[in-house]
């Protein structure tokens, strides 16, 4: 293999790559075009990747969704197959809750944070970009099912095993198809991919602060990302364990969860809500973070109660850990179990709570300004605590009892997901549309989006309550007409078709206006946080000079003080040398391009023998080669200077 | 896109940090403590299993060869000496001692692995113990070789480190990449130690 040294002249940004980097490929140095998105180590841009697919995947389970509505619209109706019906709520949930919810937090997470903090990106960015294509290897892996073979030629079946697909369904048993080795091998790569990028997000938080911002002046939204990182590093390795167990006892014939040689599927239940119940947090503690950001600004008021706010998050992310197995009251647990997960529960409503009272103690005597983002905020919040008050329902184990598995527990989740996570998240959407774009999104359409998904919803999930409460459990492909059911599955699929317009509108209207939105300037909100203070879209080096920090609400302060913010002393020798950049990069996407390979080569390995096994070697070989390369070029990089570049 | 540069850019060059403790060491806390949860459910897997064995469990007692496991046990702890003594030379810009110090962890890592390799051996061939034989079986060959693979993915690291140096591009400023390597290197001797004890001693209490 013929390694080259990069030498600096041969750079198009001319004399300052360092000729240390060895390298089997010339250094990517596209900055339009196809190659300059697969070799991009921009945070900005990776957080755009995550949204792309966000909002597709979003598209994907909506439709999933809508075709499980159909089924269910009237008795006894065959729109679905049984069989077909199992794949569709599983990958609906894997897919909304991997696929959609999540990156949608993590383009946040990349576009936002390192502006949030004054910073130029985030501490390793090929490390970032990796976990982005890692990402996407394992949304691919998961809905190749869809469409791939098996050893007979036949379409595998898609997953059809629940998205916490517990144990013993998923054994080879009762399993047999490929469907469940891609799900398997699928939820490992993204587990993989959410890791990384949060132990870089922690070290950036942590370490990428721009002078003067201290932990307490952090944003709301970074704190958030924070504690979410913190549960993501810690909770993913329970799903990856119990994965890997499943698999061994699928592939290598092992015991974990076969029980006629003692294994017991319960450990399954522990060990993936030991993940699972931290996975509720990890997508609704950013959708809080950005609620904490959008009601300030629309409030013309500082949020209210910031230090509470803050702990209140880290509170819940450290009692997430305590309360997985009230998913698990009714498998027996014992008294003094029960109890005390029933305890811990509730307990976890606390800090909830009083983040609730701090954000209407932002909007209490507040200039409300009624736009998209303020409208999704107020929507959250309401919609939100709904979905919470059935959660504390659920927390009482007797009352549990009843309701478990029925379709009052759909009604929460989505309470919960929907009018929590994904409204905050839209809200972020519109909020952060003008920064991410330089454009500013129409209000009309945009409230005629907000209305449609706030009636929609409703329709299709309130409805949902009394139907679990008259009996109708979750997961059944049809019911007969004599349950006094029809009514209200008749309404909630008016309302999730509702809801599935309104989420066209939304995805449309994000899209016309990337492309054909009113220019919106660099601040049209009147921003708190530093990220108002540059430019719209952001140049690629964020922060011509690092801000110094020197209050909380930083871009406020800055505007309304009449001293001009200190100079940083360190942009003085940034005018002299330039802006430090960091290389694009090939082997982020290589390595997780051998990830993928190998992710396939291991799932087939049971239908084809060695061949497959070879091909996911040949997987291996790539990643491995890759590692290598990756460190051996080295994070390298070159000037910029912003004074040049504003001026073309 | 041309721009009139000055100053190349120092590749050993950390930027500074808000906390002054470098990124690179931060990542390997952070992804070590992500490990501890690795390891934690693998540990939770095996120690669950074996307070509620069935007929026909493996007994494990029988199996083990403790003399052998000892041994081992000692030479992965030199190793982590060793790690650490090369850590100390880097940081005081000695990279001959570096190398031998280095050198003699990846020869101990060695031992261990080859250690455990004959135990397999041991343990398939003579004792009958598979991954499939029983739900003991499962739980301690997952668990082993899991830890197995991390010192695998250890000596190859140290060794890729080792041999990176005889470039002449690794220097005194370089050293945190040694020390990351090393923090990985006890981190995986530390787990060694308590599924010593989980796996291996208790069931000689």
């Amino acid at each position: 293999m013929a390694t080259s040294t990069t030498k600096s002249d041969s750079h198009e940004h001319g004399s300052d790559l360092s000729s240390d980097s060895i390298s089997l490929f010339k250094r990517p140095t596209a900055k339009t075009g196809l190659l300059s998105w697969l070799t991009t180590v921009d945070h900005k841009r990776i957080g755009l990747l995550y949204g792309a697919s966000a909002l597709f995947f979003l598209l994907v389970g909506g439709f999933e969704a809508l075709l499980i509505r159909a089924q269910l619209m009237v008795p006894n109706n065959d729109v679905l197959s049984a069989d077909v019906y199992n794949q569709m709520f599983t990958m609906h949930g894997t897919t909304m809750i991997f696929l959609a919810v999540m990156p949608m937090s993590a383009a946040f997470f990349n576009f936002m944070v390192p502006l949030m903090i004054g910073a130029r990106d985030v501490a390793f960015p090929r490390m970032n970009a990796f976990s982005f294509w890692v990402f996407l290897a394992g949304a691919l892996i998961i809905n190749a099912s869809w469409v791939l073979p098996d050893a007979n030629g036949l379409t595998v079946d898609a997953p059809n095993i629940g998205w916490f697909g517990y144990a013993n369904l998923t054994s080879s048993t009762y399993s047999p198809g490929l469907g469940t080795d891609f799900w398997i091998l699928g939820l490992q790569i993204l587990g993989l991919a959410s890791i990384m990028a949060s132990l870089n997000f922690i070290v950036t938080i942590i370490n990428m602060r721009a002078p003067g911002m201290t932990m307490m002046r952090l944003p709301v939204f970074v704190w958030m990302t924070l504690v979410t990182s913190f549960l993501l590093i810690l909770a993913f390795p329970a799903i990856a364990i119990a994965l890997a167990e499943l698999m061994m006892d699928r592939m290598v014939g092992t015991n974990f969860f076969e029980v006629a040689k003692g294994g017991q599927p319960i450990l399954w239940q522990h060990l993936f809500w030991v993940f699972g119940h931290p996975e509720v947090y990890i997508l609704i503690l950013p959708a809080m973070g950005i609620i904490s950001e959008v009601l300030p600004t629309f409030s013309r008021k500082p949020l209210f109660g910031y230090p509470i706010i803050v702990f209140s998050g880290a509170v819940i992310g450290f009692l997430g850990f305590a309360v997985w197995s009230h998913h698990m009251f009714t498998t027996g647990l014992g008294k003094l179990a029960t109890a005390a997960f029933a305890m811990t529960t509730m307990a976890i409503a606390v800090p909830t709570g009083v983040k609730i009272f701090n954000w209407i103690g932002t909007l209490w005597g507040g200039k409300l300004l009624m736009r998209t983002p303020m409208l999704y905020a107020l929507g959250f919040i309401w919609m939100f605590m709904m979905g919470g008050f059935t959660g504390v329902m659920h927390s009482a184990a007797p009352a549990d009892a009843q309701q478990q598995d029925s379709y009052f527990v759909v009604a929460h989740f989505h309470y919960v997901l929907i009018g929590g996570s994904l409204f905050a998240l839209f809200a972020g959407i519109y909020y952060w549309l003008p920064k991410i774009t330089g454009r500013i999104a129409s209000e009309r359409i945009g409230k005629l989006g907000f209305w449609t998904i706030f009636s929609g919803f409703n329709i299709a999930f309130f409805p949902m309550h009394f139907l679990g409460l008259n009996g109708m459990p979750r997961r059944i492909y049809t019911y007969a007409d004599n349950l006094d059911w029809n009514r209200w599955n008749f309404v909630s699929s008016i309302g999730a078709f509702l809801l599935g317009i309104g989420a066209a509108i939304l995805v449309i209207h994000v899209l016309y206006t990337v492309f054909k939105g009113e220019k919106a300037g660099d601040d049209p909100w009147h921003g708190r946080t530093l990220e108002w203070s540059i430019s719209s879209p952001p140049p690629e080096y964020n922060f011509a000079a690092i801000p110094m920090v020197r209050a909380r609400d930083v871009h406020w302060h800055d505007k309304h003080t009449d001293t001009p913010p200190p100079v940083n002393p360190a942009s003085a020798g940034e005018r002299d040398h330039g802006v430090h950049m960091p290389d694009q990069s090939w082997y982020p996407f290589f390595a997780a391009m051998g990830l993928c390979i190998g992710g396939f080569g291991v799932i087939y390995t049971s239908a084809f023998g060695w061949a497959a096994g070879t091909v996911a070697l040949i997987g291996a070989g790539i990643l491995l080669i890759s590692a290598y390369l990756w460190a051996l070029e080295g994070p390298a990089g070159y000037h910029l200077h912003p004074e040049e570049e504003e001026g073309k | 896109m041309s721009h009139a540069a000055a100053g190349a850019i120092d590749p050993h060059h950390e930027a500074t940090t808000a906390t002054g403790i470098p990124n690179k060491k931060l990542l390997m806390w952070l992804f070590l403590a992500s490990d501890c949860m690795f390891f934690g459910s693998l540990i939770a897997t095996h120690l669950i299993y074996r307070l509620n064995p069935i007929e026909g469990n493996a007994s494990p007692t029988r199996i083990f060869d403790i003399e052998l496991t000892s041994g081992s046990t000692f030479i992965l702890l030199m190793s982590s000496l060793m790690m650490a003594l090369a850590v100390e030379a880097i940081q005081k810009g000695n990279l001959k001692m570096m190398r031998v110090y280095l050198f003699t962890t990846v020869f101990f890592g060695l031992l261990f692995l080859g250690g455990q390799v004959y135990e397999f051996n041991h343990f398939v061939h003579e004792k009958g113990l598979t991954l499939s034989s029983s739900l003991f079986g499962s739980t301690f060959f997952v668990l082993t070789g899991t830890h197995g693979c991390h010192v695998a993915i250890g000596v190859l690291w140290l060794l890729s480190l080792t041999l990176y140096s005889y470039t002449g591009k690794l220097t005194r400023a370089d050293a945190i990449d040694v020390e990351a390597a090393g923090l990985y290197w006890h981190f995986v001797d530390i787990v060694w130690i308590i599924i010593f004890t989980a796996v291996y001693l208790i069931e000689y209490i």
